[in-house]
C-alpha cells in the first residue's frame, strides 16, 4: 500500500489527510505501521469509531498525536491496564501495589506524588524536595553518548517542570561485560566497551556542563545487558513550597521556551516502546536526540527567576512526545482546551511537516503556562537570559486540542478522547519452578573468594567514573561518592541545599538484577531494603521511595508474571517500611536478539537528616573500638556474587523479614542521633567479608572479625556462607568503646553481636568458626585489589 | 572602608555554574558579593561600581572552542577598556577554574609584558586526558605577592579540582623562559603539592592534569589579578572536606581552607579602600 493511495493534502497547511474511514482492518494496520503509529488493531478501530462519528477523516498530525498520546511511553498501559494472573484479576499495576502504599500511609509531608513531572515531599516547613528518576534505556543502546546526555538532561528538565532548582542527579548503569567476545555480538548490537564510554561520558558531560553534582549511582554488568543497555538518570530538585505553582486557567498563553524545534526525536516513545533489532540502527537513530547543555543551563536561569516572581500559572517539560504530549497533558490537568498556532513554533530547519514539528522531542524545551497580565514580565526574563520564549497558543474552555498551521485547521481533537486509549488487557504466568538449594561444596580458601570479589565487576570501585562526574558543584555535598582519605564507597550522599541550615537529604538507592533472574519479589523487597539500609546507614530517615522498573516484553505472558510479582514486593516492603513511593518510571520491551532482558528494579531512596554533622561514613575511626553486626545471617545466597564467582544459579535470594527489617532501621537511626555510632556500612554484594574489608580499607587502619558470635540461622554452619551470604536488613557499625554499653542497650531487641575491633595497623583478620583463622590481608593490599577491578572500565 | 562596604561582582554568562556557591563564601567573608550577567553588565551597569571581579567557574558558552576562550575574547573586546581601568586602580580580579581559563585566555595572566592581545600561556587538556573531580594539595610559593593569599601562614592548602582542561602550559621555545620569568617575578602562587608539601613532580593523581611545573595557580606581577584551577569556594566551609567525619566525636571545623582566599582579599580591600 502506497501512502498517496489513502491519503490528500489539507489545503496549504503542508498536512495530509489519511483516509481511514472506510479502511478495512488490515489496511488500518498498514496505516498504522506506515505512519509509525505503534497502535495495534483495537487501538486504531477506536480511532476510527471516533473519526467516523466526527464524520470525517483524520490528518496525519492528528493520528501521529493519538500514536504518541497512547504509547506504552507516554500512557504507561501496562501499569494502568488489566492483567489477568493465575491469582485473578488485576485492574492496574500502579494503584493495586505502587501508589497504593502511599494511598495508605498518606504521610502528611507528600505535597505531590504521581501526578506532576516529579513527586514531591517536603523538606522543611518552607521548602520541598522534588524526584525523578528516568530510564533511557533505547537511546543510549543506539548512540550512548547521546542517549545518556538527554536522558540526564530530561530528568533535569523533569525537575524544573515542577519549578525545582536541581540540585542533584544520580545514575544507576547496566552493562554487558566489558570483556564480551566481538565475535558474539549479533549485528546491530553495539559493544559494551563502547556503550559503557559513551554512556558514562554522555552522564558526566550533562551534569558538569549544567553544574548539577552527580553524587550517587552504581554500575552492573550482565550477560543479559549486552542487547539492552540500561540506563537510569535521576534528578533531585529544590523549592520554596508556595512557589509551586499549577494552577492554570483558560485564557492563560502557551509559552514555549528554549532551543528550537528540528527533526532530532521523532517518534523516540514509539521506538522505546517496540523491541530493539537489527534494523534499530538505521531505522531509530532519528528518534535518538541531540544534547546541548548549556542551553538547558540557560533555561534553567530563566524558569527560576520567574518562579520566584510567581509570574507562570503552569509548567511542563518537553520529553517523549515532543509538543503533543506536552500540550495534551497540560490542556487535560487543567480541563481545559488547546488552541496552537503551529507556525509560532521555532524551528532549527526549514521543511518539517506540522506532524513532524508537533511530536519532535528536540531537547531543552520547556512549556510554560503564563496568564496573559505576566506575559511582557516573562518575555523580558527569557531575553536577559538568552533564551528563546514563544506563545504558541492558549488554553481555551471549549475542551479541545485545535491546531492551526498556514492558516488551516489541522487537528481538532477532543481531549477526553485523547486521554481514554481503550484498555489493555493481558495475561500474566508465574514460574513456578522451585530452586534448588544449590550450595556448592565448602570452600577453604576463603581470602582468595575475598580477594577475587573486591576485584569483581559489580564490587569494585567506580573510581574512574564517579571522577569523571563533578560531585562537588554547587558546594552542597557533605558526604560524597568517594569518600575519606582513601575514596571508600559511602552507602549514600548527603546534600546541604540551604546556607541557613543544617538539615540535609539523604540519597541512596537499591538494586540487584542477579536476584531478578532467580525471584523478582525478593528482588523487589531486597532492593527496598538495600535502598533504605544506605540511606539509614548514614543517618537518613523519613523515606521516600522511587521505583524503576526494566523488563522485557510485557507482552509475554513470563515477563509481565515477573513484573506482577516485583510490583507485589514494592507494596509489602514498603508498606512495612512505612516509605511512600512518590515517582515513578519503567522501560519495558527491553529485549534483543540475545534474548529479554534481566528483570532490573532500581529503588532509590530519599530521606531526611535533621543535622548533617551527625552524618556517619563507613569508614573505621578509632583503634580499639567495638564493631557490631546487627541483623541476622540466614542462609542466603542465591543470586548473591559469590555464587556468581562459583558459577552457581539458582539457592535461596535473600528475604526481608518484618517486622524486624524495620526496626533494625530504626534501632540505627536512634543510634545515630545519640551519637553513638562513628562508622556505619551496610551488607550486600559480596557479605559480609566485602562490607568488613571495605569499611577497614576506607579508614587509615585495619580490623579484626570473629565469626563465631555473628548471629545466625542455624543452617548458615560453614565459614563461606558466613561470610558471604547476602541477607538483608544487616549492618555494621562501629561504636566507641565507651558507648558500647548504651548502643548495646538500645539495639538490644533486634540481633546484634561485637564481632570485632578496630586495629592500629593495617591488618585485616577474619578468624573463623572453628576459631582458625581464615583472613590474614593486608587492609593497603584489599584496597590495591579493589580500586584495580576499577581500571577495566579506564 | 568597611569590609561589608565592599563590593563584589561575580560575573555569569551562559553556562557559569560556580557563582552561587562563590556568593555564599565571598558573603559569609562580610563582602557584599552580587552575581552580575556579563550582558547587564557590559550594557547597563557599571563595572566601576565594584570593588572586586570575580570570574567563577563553569563552562561558559559551553566551553566548545578551547575552555574559556569564547568568553576571554568577549571580555576584552566589550570591556577591555573598563577592565584595565579597574586592574590599574588596584581592584583585584579572581578567577578561578573557568575562570582562570577565561583569564589566560583574555591575555590577563600572566601579564609578563602588560596585558596581551594573545594568550600567553594555556590550560589544555588533562593529562591523563578527561575530567577529574578530586581533592589536591596546594604549596604555597610565595605568599606576598597575590593579595588573595597574604593571610595564608600555613604551607599547604587542601582544595578541590573538577577540570577536563587545567594543564598550565607556556608555549614551544618561549617556554623555559617564560617559566622562569615566571618564578622570578614570584608570581607562580600555589603548586600541586603531596600531603607534606612535597612537590607533585608532575606524578598523577597528584598533580590530577599534568601542569608544568605542578602549577595550579598565578598571579599577575602586582598580585591583584589572580586564577587557580582548583575551587577554593568549594573548601570554604569545614563540612566540605571529604574527609571531616574522620574526626570522631568532633563536629566538622566551621571552616576549610578556601576561605582564606577570601579573606586575604577583604583585607587588602580595607585597607586599600
Amino acid at each position: 500500500m502506497n501512502l498517496t493511495e489513502v491519503a490528500d493534502t489539507v489545503e496549504d497547511s503542508g498536512a495530509l489527510r489519511i483516509h481511514i474511514i472506510n479502511a478495512t482492518e488490515n489496511q488500518l494496520q498498514r496505516i498504522s505501521s506506515q505512519l509509525k503509529l505503534g497502535l495495534n488493531p483495537t487501538e486504531m478501530k477506536t480511532v476510527q469509531a471516533y473519526f467516523t462519528k466526527q464524520g470525517r477523516n483524520p490528518t496525519d498530525l492528528e493520528l501521529q498525536t493519538v500514536g504518541q498520546t497512547w504509547s506504552e511511553h507516554c500512557f504507561h498501559k501496562v501499569f494502568k491496564g488489566t492483567i489477568h494472573t493465575p491469582e485473578g484479576k488485576i485492574r492496574s499495576l500502579l494503584k493495586t501495589y505502587i501508589s497504593r502504599v502511599t494511598r495508605e500511609l498518606n504521610p502528611p509531608w507528600c505535597i505531590s506524588v504521581f501526578e506532576d513531572n516529579a513527586g514531591i515531599i517536603e523538606f522543611n516547613k518552607d521548602y520541598a524536595i522534588a524526584a525523578k528518576v528516568e530510564t533511557h534505556n533505547h537511546p543510549s543502546a543506539i548512540e550512548p553518548f547521546g542517549g545518556a546526555a538527554t536522558g540526564v538532561g530530561g530528568v533535569i528538565r523533569d525537575v524544573l517542570g515542577v519549578w525545582a532548582d536541581p540540585i542533584a542527579c544520580t545514575d544507576v548503569l547496566g552493562f554487558g561485560p566489558l570483556d564480551f567476545n566481538h565475535e558474539n555480538l549479533p549485528p546491530g548490537v553495539k559493544h559494551p566497551m563502547y556503550l559503557f564510554r559513551g554512556v558514562t561520558a554522555g552522564i558526566g558531560c550533562y551534569g558538569n556542563n549544567m553544574g548539577i553534582p552527580t553524587v550517587n549511582g552504581a554500575i552492573y554488568f550482565d550477560e543479559s545487558y549486552v542487547g539492552n543497555v540500561v540506563v537510569y538518570c535521576g534528578c533531585i530538585g529544590f523549592l520554596p513550597k508556595t512557589k509551586y505553582a499549577q494552577n492554570a486557567q483558560k485564557g492563560d498563553i502557551l509559552l514555549l521556551a528554549g532551543g528550537r524545534t528540528g527533526r532530532d526525536g521523532i517518534h523516540g516513545v514509539t521506538f522505546a516502546s517496540t523491541e530493539l533489532t537489527k534494523e534499530s540502527e538505521e531505522a531509530s537513530r532519528p528518534a535518538v536526540q541531540i544534547a546541548n547543555p548549556i542551553e538547558e543551563e540557560k533555561l534553567k536561569r530563566a524558569i527560576i527567576r520567574i518562579r520566584d516572581r510567581s509570574l507562570g500559572s503552569g509548567i511542563t517539560d518537553l520529553g517523549g512526545g515532543g509538543l503533543s504530549s506536552a500540550i495534551g497533558e497540560m490542556a487535560r490537568r487543567f480541563r481545559c482546551g488547546a488552541h496552537i498556532r503551529l507556525d509560532a513554533v521555532p524551528l532549527r530547519q526549514r521543511g518539517l511537516a506540522p506532524w513532524e514539528i508537533y511530536i519532535s522531542e528536540s531537547q531543552e524545551r520547556m512549556l510554560l503556562l503564563i496568564p496573559p497580565e505576566n506575559a511582557k514580565a516573562v518575555l523580558e526574563v527569557f531575553d536577559e537570559e538568552d533564551v528563546e520564549a514563544t506563545p504558541i497558543g492558549e488554553l481555551t474552555e471549549d475542551g479541545k486540542l485545535k491546531i492551526v498551521s498556514k492558516g488551516v485547521e489541522v487537528a481538532n481533537l477532543d481531549i477526553t478522547f485523547l486521554f481514554a486509549p481503550p484498555p489493555v488487557e493481558r495475561i500474566a504466568t508465574y514460574d513456578e519452578s522451585q530452586h534448588e538449594d544449590a550450595t556448592p561444596p565448602e570452600s577453604h580458601d576463603l581470602e582468595k573468594s575475598l580477594v577475587r570479589l573486591l576485584a569483581s565487576s559489580d564490587i569494585a570501585s567506580r573510581e574512574a567514573v564517579v571522577r569523571t562526574y563533578d560531585h562537588e558543584v554547587q558546594g552542597h555535598t557533605v558526604l560524597k561518592p568517594l569518600h575519606g582519605e582513601f575514596g571508600g564507597p559511602n552507602d549514600a550522599a548527603v546534600i546541604k541545599p540551604l546556607d541557613e541550615s543544617w538539615r540535609g537529604l539523604v540519597i541512596s538507592c537499591g538494586m540487584n538484577p542477579q536476584y531478578g533472574k532467580v525471584a523478582t519479589y525478593r528482588m523487589a523487597t531486597s532492593a527496598v531494603d538495600e535502598a533504605i539500609r544506605n540511606n539509614t546507614a548514614v543517618g537518613g530517615r523519613r523515606i521516600a521511595l522511587l521505583d524503576n522498573f526494566t523488563w522485557g516484553n510485557p507482552e509475554k505472558p513470563d515477563r509481565l508474571g515477573s513484573l506482577v510479582q516485583a510490583c507485589k514486593g514494592c507494596y509489602d516492603s514498603a508498606k512495612n517500611f512505612m516509605t511512600p513511593f512518590i515517582s515513578g518510571k519503567d522501560s519495558l520491551y527491553n529485549e534483543s536478539p540475545l534474548g529479554p532482558i534481566t528483570p532490573t528494579l532500581l529503588i532509590t531512596a530519599i530521606g531526611i537528616i535533621p543535622d548533617i554533622r551527625n552524618a556517619i561514613s563507613l569508614d573505621l575511626k578509632v583503634p580499639g573500638n567495638p564493631v557490631y553486626i546487627v541483623g541476622q545471617t540466614f542462609r542466603e545466597l542465591g543470586g548473591s556474587q559469590y555464587f556468581r564467582l562459583k558459577g552457581i544459579r539458582g539457592g535461596s535470594v535473600p528475604e526481608v523479614r518484618f517486622p524486624q527489617a524495620k526496626d533494625i532501621m530504626d534501632t540505627i537511626v536512634e543510634a545515630i542521633d545519640r551519637r553513638l555510632v562513628v562508622a556505619c556500612h551496610d551488607i550486600s554484594e559480596g557479605g559480609l567479608a566485602v562490607a568488613a574489608a571495605e569499611m577497614a580499607f576506607s579508614g587509615r587502619g585495619g580490623l579484626s572479625l570473629d565469626l563465631k558470635d555473628v548471629p545466625r540461622e542455624k543452617t548458615v554452619n560453614r565459614n563461606d556462607l558466613l561470610l558471604f551470604s547476602e541477607s538483608n536488613s544487616r549492618l555494621l557499625v562501629e561504636v566507641p568503646e565507651k558507648h558500647a554499653k548504651e548502643f548495646e542497650s538500645i539495639v538490644t531487641d533486634v540481633p546484634h553481636a561485637s564481632i570485632g575491633r578496630v586495629l592500629k595497623d593495617d591488618n585485616f583478620l577474619v578468624k573463623g568458626l572453628q576459631g582458625r583463622p581464615l583472613v590474614t590481608a593486608d587492609t593497603r593490599e584489599l584496597l590495591a585489589r579493589w580500586n584495580m577491578g576499577s581500571e577495566g572500565g579506564r | 572602608m568597611n569590609r561589608d562596604e565592599i563590593r563584589v561582582c561575580i560575573l555569569r554568562v551562559a553556562g557559569t555554574n560556580c557563582d552561587r556557591e562563590t556568593k555564599t563564601a565571598l558573603q559569609d567573608v562580610g563582602m557584599t558579593a552580587e552575581v552580575v550577567h556579563f550582558k547587564q553588565l557590559s550594557t547597563k551597569e557599571n563595572l566601576m561600581e565594584y570593588d572586586m571581579l570575580v570570574v567563577p567557574g563553569g563552562f561558559s558558552h559551553g566551553d566548545y572552542v578551547r575552555a574559556g576562550a569564547i568568553w576571554g575574547k568577549k571580555l576584552m573586546a566589550t570591556m577591555g577598556k573598563d577592565i584595565r581601568r579597574f586592574m590599574d586602580e588596584g581592584r583585584p580580579i579572581l578567577g578561578i577554574c573557568n575562570g582562570f581559563q577565561v583569564l589566560i585566555e583574555a591575555g590577563l595572566l600572566p601579564q609578563s609584558q602588560g596585558v596581551s592581545r594573545f594568550p600567553e600561556a594555556a590550560l589544555a587538556s588533562n593529562s591523563p586526558s578527561g575530567y577529574n573531580c578530586r581533592w589536591v594539595y596546594l604549596r604555597l610559593e610565595t605568599a606576598n605577592t597575590s593579595i588573595f593569599t597574604k593571610r595564608i601562614l600555613k604551607r599547604t592548602l587542601r582544595i578541590p579540582v573538577a577540570h577536563a582542561e587545567g594543564r598550565f602550559l607556556f608555549e614551544g621555545k618561549k617556554a623555559d623562559r617564560q617559566l622562569e620569568e615566571l618564578i622570578n617575578n614570584r608570581q607562580l602562587v600555589f603548586r600541586y603539592c603531596h600531603e607534606d608539601g612535597e612537590y607533585a613532580d608532575g606524578k598523577y593523581p597528584i598533580n590530577p592534569n599534568g601542569s608544568l611545573y605542578d602549577i595550579a595557580g598565578i598571579c599577575s606581577p602586582c598580585g591583584t589579578v589572580f586564577g587557580l584551577m582548583p575551587h577554593p569556594e568549594r573548601a570554604y566551609f569545614g563540612w566540605q572536606s571529604p574527609n571531616w567525619t574522620m574526626e570522631t566525636g568532633k563536629e566538622p571545623a566551621p571552616y576549610g581552607d578556601g576561605g582564606l582566599l577570601f579573606e586575604s582579599a577583604a583585607e587588602y580591600l580595607e585597607k586599600k579602600f
